[in-house]
């Protein structure tokens, strides 16, 4: 069923730390892996040895350079499903395929119905639709709901591959929708910002600038070092301070 | 299952499952509970070499799966982006599937497949022909192999110095820098205090060395709000998330390191009391230029290094715990003029030409920025100290009621290491940590045990003596500490085929892999008869000079037989080193096999305490192919190497398993250190336990011990720590370590260039000795700069390995090469736009040793003399299992093409390896280069292009859609 | 936004058959165009089979063209849904007034209702297609008050063109009908240059900043996640060269419009049957114009991943 869910029960969703992220494509991968096994199985590769190589992916990592007054950086940026509260990825479906569940928030495309008609993708800002052309049907992250419930894994297993594997600690997942989740007070506390909120999706996914242009940046509050003022310049210093 | 405080790095609260993980009822039929695995193998990564903790779920035979393992204490539960894709590299289509014999023209990639005895008898024949005449012939190397304890040892019973692995290429400069400064080294040996530094300082460090830890690290500074300070040209991966990116010009690294040590001298901001408990700074060197001792420490009879007691006036034991010594003052002992050598380090940084206005242009980093880290290290390490409420005792047995520290860590790799200065720059940065007093202390930097050991540790290179039917006396790659311990004959001619060990490069602890090739063609010092090399691509990325060392592996002499007559190789991969062989090995994938990280070799160990692990069988082989250890054994045993046969001549190891369990390099002590004993009660010394192969793999595949809170700080003069390591087997006896930031063994060196000693440099060499043996660090002009014309070469040319694919073999991968199979040369805009150069343009990138085409890409982050790009993405047409239009073959390209293999000739000629004068370490990084728009009709592709190698025997196409995974689907939908 | 052929036919072809459904429908209906078996069979065949033709062809687009039945489902939120049921449901109504009108030759009463709610069903269609892209927020030249007028405009233009052609290809012709068509043409003409003059000078709110939320400043894509092109750049990472896309746009006014407009006014002058030779080639013409504008439609169209990939 297309129309949305007008309170989901919970908003799951990740938050990503940009601060933190170092590009290293681990999220990528670790996604890349359980899912091509997992709920939409497989992450079809077309070409996966030759020169047009194109696979099924949910998760990438772009990388920017950002240059401001303060100087420059370059942000590495990792982009998903950001599991919106007004997603038109699910609205735009003719079939009924894609939908957003009304317990967690999820945004889930039910691959038998779907119709490959690839108009999600079009309505999707984020580019978090990618199609199967194998398959001939529309695939994207499931925020591993086949994880984050499943009895058959380990309860403290029970995260999105991405967040489990991220090395640098830049990926958080909880629930969005309760200010008081230690997700929703890293936002608050980080000032994490929705992507491109001037379209009005509501983004569930949250992103934490870098501090460096943000003023939260770490900083030493050191004095500029004076020479040391004794009898025979440093070495004075050094057999003043050994003879104390 | 729920554990009572969450495990792994990825435990913050906002990391954790859903209080409530049960299944909502959506009623939207998805099933939130498929089945994963049948069974789960928790065994050791080998996507590159970190050696992380993974869990591989298995499913119908094949894996599903793999994941970190939380309680292992590299990765703790995280994995990279190489470890996620095991699955590609263990599936990947480039995999041998039986022996190989060449048929073809070598370089040709025509092979016939062979039976493993008819490999065994090729390779047996050959080699105990060798053994039985000079061993010395078969020259033995390996790239990234993590059993070099049992290959080293495999090479000294055959009786050949000549081994050794890619530590040549790689890092042997921080190696090589730290051991003999600190006892301990970057990566292997040591790591920053992650969970107390407030101030961290990362040189030179890529996407890499080491991977997870590093980056989990890098999330605990985060999460906690410490400075992160990157010095480094590139700011991409660890260097993008740097509070403060110090954009450097290559090779400067020491000059930047020696001005913040200018400053800090000058403003009376070094640890004194420090240098004096843990160092060599009080200790007296002889000041009588010309004398044979001159530059030397003062010794008592026993040969213990004196100080001057500057309340006795009188000099005393360096170590006597009593003493009150000077560190500055000139004095005279036993009729000998003596200087401590904190007034020789005064007196060398002190000096205004280290100043930072004098080394600002030179570094491209403002004075004012040096200025302001020099003033933030200070305020961070004397202002933010911190003390544990731990009571500790050191070696002289004084009691502490606190461990005091210092929170400036700091961490430096490949871009320190790759430079023809490199080995003096490492030298820099760790005498800059001990004057901040910041080694082994809360928030600085740790070494990882068995480290420390003394500077340098022990064992010295074995080979002096290279006999017929004979074993090494010792193991091949040792330290040396003087001209004496060098492996040289009477005229100076190296012993060795790579020159480690020679006045060429008397440091050189890992061996100089990237010179054997040449050195082997060329007959210098000797020519040999077979190269035996394993899993490492000799053929392309990991040699300098590509073209030519193509070539010279293909040479022919007058009679035209090979130039090297014979070469055996073993990987497990068709790369473009295979096609170079006579003989194929081929190996397993590292699912397949057995392998032990030890700690006689690089164990697993972190600062917190000692640990090693075991690879073992997940998955059983489809092909023909066997482990290279276990194949090396089996050769040893053919070969009746005095090691791998019993008195009765007969095998002493099944395979590669059993020697794990059963070899014991001395008595006790055997490759893996835990569950020792018979019972299995012992860690470190036991007896072999035939059990313990089984309680590694029930342990998760790793054992580790973590220290009492007692041991974990201020090893090197810590007694609980330093009887625990004397008891383990790692240091011989419980005295202190002492910190050498005067490096006597080089001043050995010098004096002999001087015509003091018993084996002294040819005359050719003595200037060079001279000058590069210094033992306080020094910063010179890297070798390509200085030789080369800098207005026609006026930039740096830098490569890095991407995180995705560093230190592993990811262009087969079919899920890594989607992320990068092709490259370009990242310039600077502003150089750009000099050059009248826009994004996508296609160059030519010429450097005194050849040129290379390729496309730009301008960028901000990047120091603006500078152009890099990523490494070994180009791959050659008909190697990888990739299809001949892959985008690595012709929109990607190596620099390795155009890196000289050799210096420019000096005044008499003489070609030098490019390579660092200390340690032999390939200096990679001094490339120069300039950068020419390409002709219209030019641009598209990218040269020099190669012919394409044949594929080996039943080598099936790549397939053309890859559906991993939907057999797994499958599988749960038809049980449902 | 990726031109792929099937979709541009697709949208061209149902509103020329559109058009000139509801225009058969009001006008045979109320017996302005008189009941003629050979030019009924023509016409509302031609209608009908273009709207087949390019429903047919938008089955190209479809992953599982097999399971396009299950389009119909979710009316309630897909404007895409709805134009399936729309344009399921107008076959009912223009079947009947195709046998009323095509095989009874009668007019009026039932017929005329027929024609009505065919007209009414084909309006809706094409205003249904039209929602489809002017409710993309993501793409901002499709999601502007332009879009859906040109839908019904476009579809009334090339409509009335090709009633225009058949009246006159069976000597019938009207001046009604040709005054209509040739007004329609200019219109379409005018709300095009009207849209391409709003397009060149859209602000999109939308940018690199906010898509990464980013602050300040610019951002400058330095690597794209893998290194060849991906099914995003390939489905909505279609580039056209400004000086390209200013020649299409000249041929769209060429064929589309001014050709058209020029062999309407000829036809004026001209008797029959000299007459129906320049109005069946403006058909033609014009049909051929507004596959470029169509093209030109999805080529211009920029989509905000395109900012993710520094496009």
């Amino acid at each position: 069923m297309t129309c949305l869910p007008k309170h989901p029960d919970k908003k799951l969703g990740l938050v990503i730390d940009l601060d933190t992220c170092v590009g290293c494509q681990a999220c990528v991968t670790a996604c890349k892996e359980w899912n091509t096994g997992g709920h939409m199985a497989p992450l079809t590769d077309i070409d996966p040895y030759g020169g047009h190589v194109d696979g099924v992916w949910f998760n990438r990592v772009h990388s920017y350079e950002h240059t401001t007054e303060m100087g420059g950086r370059t942000v590495n940026f990792p982009r998903s499903c950001l599991h919106c509260e007004t997603p038109a990825c699910v609205t735009v479906c003719p079939t009924g395929a894609s939908y957003k569940r009304t317990s967690d928030g999820i945004v889930l495309i039910d691959e038998d119905k779907c119709i490959g008609c690839k108009l999600c993708s079009w309505a999707c800002p984020y580019g978090a639709r990618e199609f199967d052309t194998d398959v001939g049907v529309m695939k994207k992250c499931t925020l591993c709901v086949d994880r984050i419930y499943n009895d058959n894994l380990a309860e403290e297993d029970r995260v999105p591959a991405c967040v489990a594997a991220c090395p640098t600690s830049a990926r958080h997942f909880g629930d969005l929708g309760d200010p008081q989740s230690a997700v929703s007070q890293l936002v608050a506390e980080r000032g994490g910002v929705d992507l491109m909120p001037e379209l009005g999706y509501q983004p569930t996914n949250k992103y934490l600038p870098p501090r460096t242009h943000t003023q939260r940046g770490a900083s030493v509050p050191a004095k500029a070092l004076e020479p040391v003022r004794a009898e025979g310049g440093f070495l004075g210093w050094v057999d003043r301070m050994l003879s104390n | 299952m729920r554990h009572p405080t969450p495990r792994g790095a990825n435990s913050a609260p906002s990391q954790r499952p859903l209080a409530d993980t049960r299944a909502p009822d959506e009623g939207d039929g998805v099933d939130t509970s498929p089945g994963i695995s049948d069974s789960i193998a928790k065994t050791t990564c080998y996507m590159c070499a970190c050696r992380c903790g993974i869990d591989v779920h298995i499913k119908d035979g094949k894996v599903r799966y793999i994941n970190g393992n939380k309680d292992h204490p590299v990765n703790r539960g995280v994995i990279c982006g190489k470890g996620s894709s095991g699955i590609m590299q263990h599936y990947s289509p480039a995999r041998l599937k039986k022996p190989l014999l060449r048929t073809g023209p070598r370089g040709s990639g025509a092979f016939h497949e062979i039976e493993w005895e008819e490999a065994f008898s090729i390779a047996t024949q050959r080699l105990s022909a060798i053994r039985r005449t000079d061993p010395k012939k078969l020259a033995f190397f390996t790239g990234r192999d993590q059993s070099q304890s049992l290959t080293g040892w495999w090479a000294s019973q055959f009786g050949t110095p000549n081994f050794a692995a890619h530590g040549g290429f790689c890092s042997v400069n921080m190696a090589a820098g730290g051991l003999y400064s600190i006892g301990g080294s970057f990566w292997e040996f040591g790591e920053p205090d992650w969970d107390n530094t407030r101030y961290f300082m990362l040189f030179g460090v890529a996407e890499d060395h080491d991977s997870n830890p590093i980056k989990i690290g890098l999330g605990k500074l985060k999460a906690r709000g410490a400075k992160v300070v990157s010095i480094n040209p590139c700011r991409t991966g660890y260097n993008a998330i740097a509070d403060d990116w110090i954009g450097i010009r290559p090779g400067t690294d020491g000059l930047l390191v020696f001005a913040i040590i200018h400053e800090l001298l000058k403003a009376g901001r070094v640890d004194l009391d420090y240098l004096l408990r843990y160092t060599n700074a009080h200790v007296l060197v002889v000041q009588e230029p010309g004398a044979s001792d001159d530059g030397l420490f003062v010794r008592d009879a026993d040969g213990n290094p004196l100080a001057m007691d500057r309340v006795e006036k009188t000099a005393i034991k360096a170590t006597d715990p009593e003493a009150k010594p000077a560190l500055t003052g000139s004095f005279e002992v036993g009729g000998c003029r003596c200087t401590p050598v904190f007034q020789l380090i005064a007196d060398r940084y002190l000096d205004d030409s280290y100043a930072p206005d004098a080394v600002a242009e030179r570094c491209g980093i403002a004075a004012d920025t040096i200025r302001r880290i020099a003033a933030e290290l200070a305020h961070v390490a004397f202002e933010q100290t911190i003390e544990l409420a731990i009571a500790w005792t050191d070696w002289a047995g004084r009691r502490h009621e606190t461990i005091k520290g210092r929170p400036v860590s700091m961490h430096a790799m490949r871009g320190i290491s790759a430079h023809s200065n490199g080995f003096h720059s490492c030298r820099a940065i760790h005498l800059l940590q001990v004057l901040l007093g910041t080694v082994d202390v809360p928030g600085g930097f740790r070494f990882k045990p068995p480290y420390p050991r003394s500077a340098p540790p022990g064992p010295k290179p074995a080979g002096k003596t290279v006999k017929p039917m004979t074993p090494l006396d010792g193991m091949p790659l040792g330290f040396v500490c003087g001209p004496d311990d060098l492996l040289v004959d009477e005229d100076g001619t190296p012993t060795r085929i790579d020159k480690a060990y020679s006045w060429d490069a008397p440091l050189a602890a890992h061996g100089l892999m990237h010179t054997v090739i040449r050195n082997a063609w060329a007959g210098d010092p000797y020519p040999i008869d077979t190269l035996m090399m394993y899993m490492s691509n000799m053929a392309w990325n990991s040699s300098m000079n590509t073209v030519e060392t193509m070539r010279m592996l293909t040479d022919h002499d007058e009679a035209g037989n090979y130039k090297i007559p014979f070469i055996i190789y073993s990987d497990a991969y068709y790369s473009e080193t295979i096609p170079f062989a006579d003989l194929v090995l081929p190996d397993t994938t590292y699912l397949e096999r057995h392998d032990c990280i030890s700690l006689l070799d690089r164990p697993i160990s972190h600062a917190d305490g000692p640990g090693d692990a075991i690879r073992h069988p997940v998955v059983e082989p489809d092909r023909d192919v066997r482990p290279f250890q276990s194949v090396l054994i089996e050769l040893g045993a053919r070969l009746g190497l005095p090691g791998f046969v019993g008195e009765d001549g007969a095998a002493r190891y099944a395979d590669y398993a059993d020697y794990i369990v059963n070899h014991e390099r001395t008595p006790g002590i055997g490759p893996l250190a835990g569950w020792r004993g018979k019972d299995g009660t012992s860690i470190g010394k036991g007896e072999v336990n035939p059990n313990q192969l089984q309680r590694y793999i029930d342990n998760g595949g790793f054992w580790h011990h973590d220290f009492a809170d007692d041991q974990r700080y201020y090893k090197m003069a810590n007694r609980s720590y330093l009887d625990f390591a004397v008891q383990m087997g790692f240091i011989p006896k419980a005295e202190p370590i002492v910190f050498q930031l005067y490096c006597e063994p080089l001043q050995r060196f010098r004096l002999a260039a001087r015509g003091h000693g018993r084996v002294l440099p040819p005359e050719a060499e003595r200037q060079r000795i001279e000058t590069y043996m210094d033992p306080l660090p020094f910063w010179y002009m890297p070798f390509e700069e200085a030789a080369v014309d800098l207005e026609k070469y006026p930039l740096h040319a830098l490569t890095q390995r991407p995180m995705h694919m560093y230190h592993s073999w990811g262009s087969q991968n079919a899920w890594l090469r989607q992320i990068t199979s092709q490259n370009r040369l990242f310039v600077h805009h502003r150089t750009g736009a000099g050059l009248g150069l826009v994004d996508d343009d296609w160059v030519w990138i010429e450097s005194i040793n050849g040129k290379v085409k390729g496309q730009i890409k301008l960028v901000d982050g990047v120091n603006e003399s500078t152009v890099w790009t990523w490494n070994a993405i180009g791959k050659r047409r008909g190697s990888w299992g990739l299809k001949d239009d892959a985008a690595e073959s012709h929109r990607g390209f190596l620099l390795n093409h155009i890196i000289g293999d050799q210096t420019s000739a000096d005044a008499q000629g003489k070609r030098y390896s490019n390579s660092d004068p200390v340690t032999g370490q390939a200096a990679w990084f001094d490339l120069r280069v300039r950068i020419v728009k390409c002709r219209a009709e030019e641009a598209g592709f990218t040269e020099p292009q190669f012919e394409r190698f044949s594929q080996p025997p039943h080598f099936e196409p790549s397939l053309d859609i890859l559906r991993f995974g939907a057999e797994f689907r499958r599988a749960r939908e038809a049980a449902e | 936004m990726h031109p792929a052929f099937s979709v541009v036919f697709f949208t061209t072809a149902t509103g020329a058959g559109y058009g000139l459904l509801a225009l058969l429908g009001v006008l045979a209906g109320l017996q302005i165009v008189p009941a003629d078996f050979w030019l009924g069979f023509v016409g509302l065949g031609l209608a009908l089979g273009l709207i087949a033709a390019g429903l047919l062809s938008s089955t190209g687009h479809l992953g599982r063209p097999e399971r396009a039945w299950r389009a119909f489902s979710q009316w309630r939120s897909s404007w895409l849904s709805r134009e399936g049921v729309s344009s399921a449901i107008t076959f009912i109504p223009a079947g009947l007034f195709g046998l009323g009108w095509v095989l009874l030759g009668r007019t009026g009463g039932w017929v005329a209702i027929a024609g009505l709610l065919a007209a009414i069903g084909a309006i809706v269609t094409v205003c249904t297609t039209g929602m489809i892209y002017a409710s993309l927020k993501p793409i901002a030249q499709w999601h502007s008050r332009y879009t859906l007028p040109a839908y019904l405009i476009f579809a009334a233009m090339t409509g009335s063109v090709l009633l225009n052609a058949l009246l006159q290809g069976f000597g019938v012709g009207s001046v009604a009908v040709l005054v209509l068509s040739l007004l329609a043409t200019l219109a379409g003409w005018g709300w095009k240059l009207a849209t391409w003059r709003h397009n060149d000078r859209l602000e999109i709110p939308t940018t690199a900043n906010t898509a990464t939320g980013l602050a300040g400043g610019t951002v400058r894509s330095l690597e794209w996640p893998h290194t060849e092109e991906n099914y995003l750049l390939k489905e909505m990472g279609f580039r056209i060269a400004r000086k390209h896309g200013a020649k299409l746009r000249m041929l769209t006014q060429g064929l589309a419009f001014a050709l058209p407009v020029l062999l309407l006014a000829a036809t004026f002058a001209l008797p029959w049957p000299f007459g129906a030779i320049p109005s069946v080639l403006a058909a033609i013409v014009q049909f051929a114009g507004m596959l470029v504008e169509r093209w030109l439609f999805f080529a211009e169209a920029k989509h905000t991943v395109t900012l993710y990939y520094g496009r």
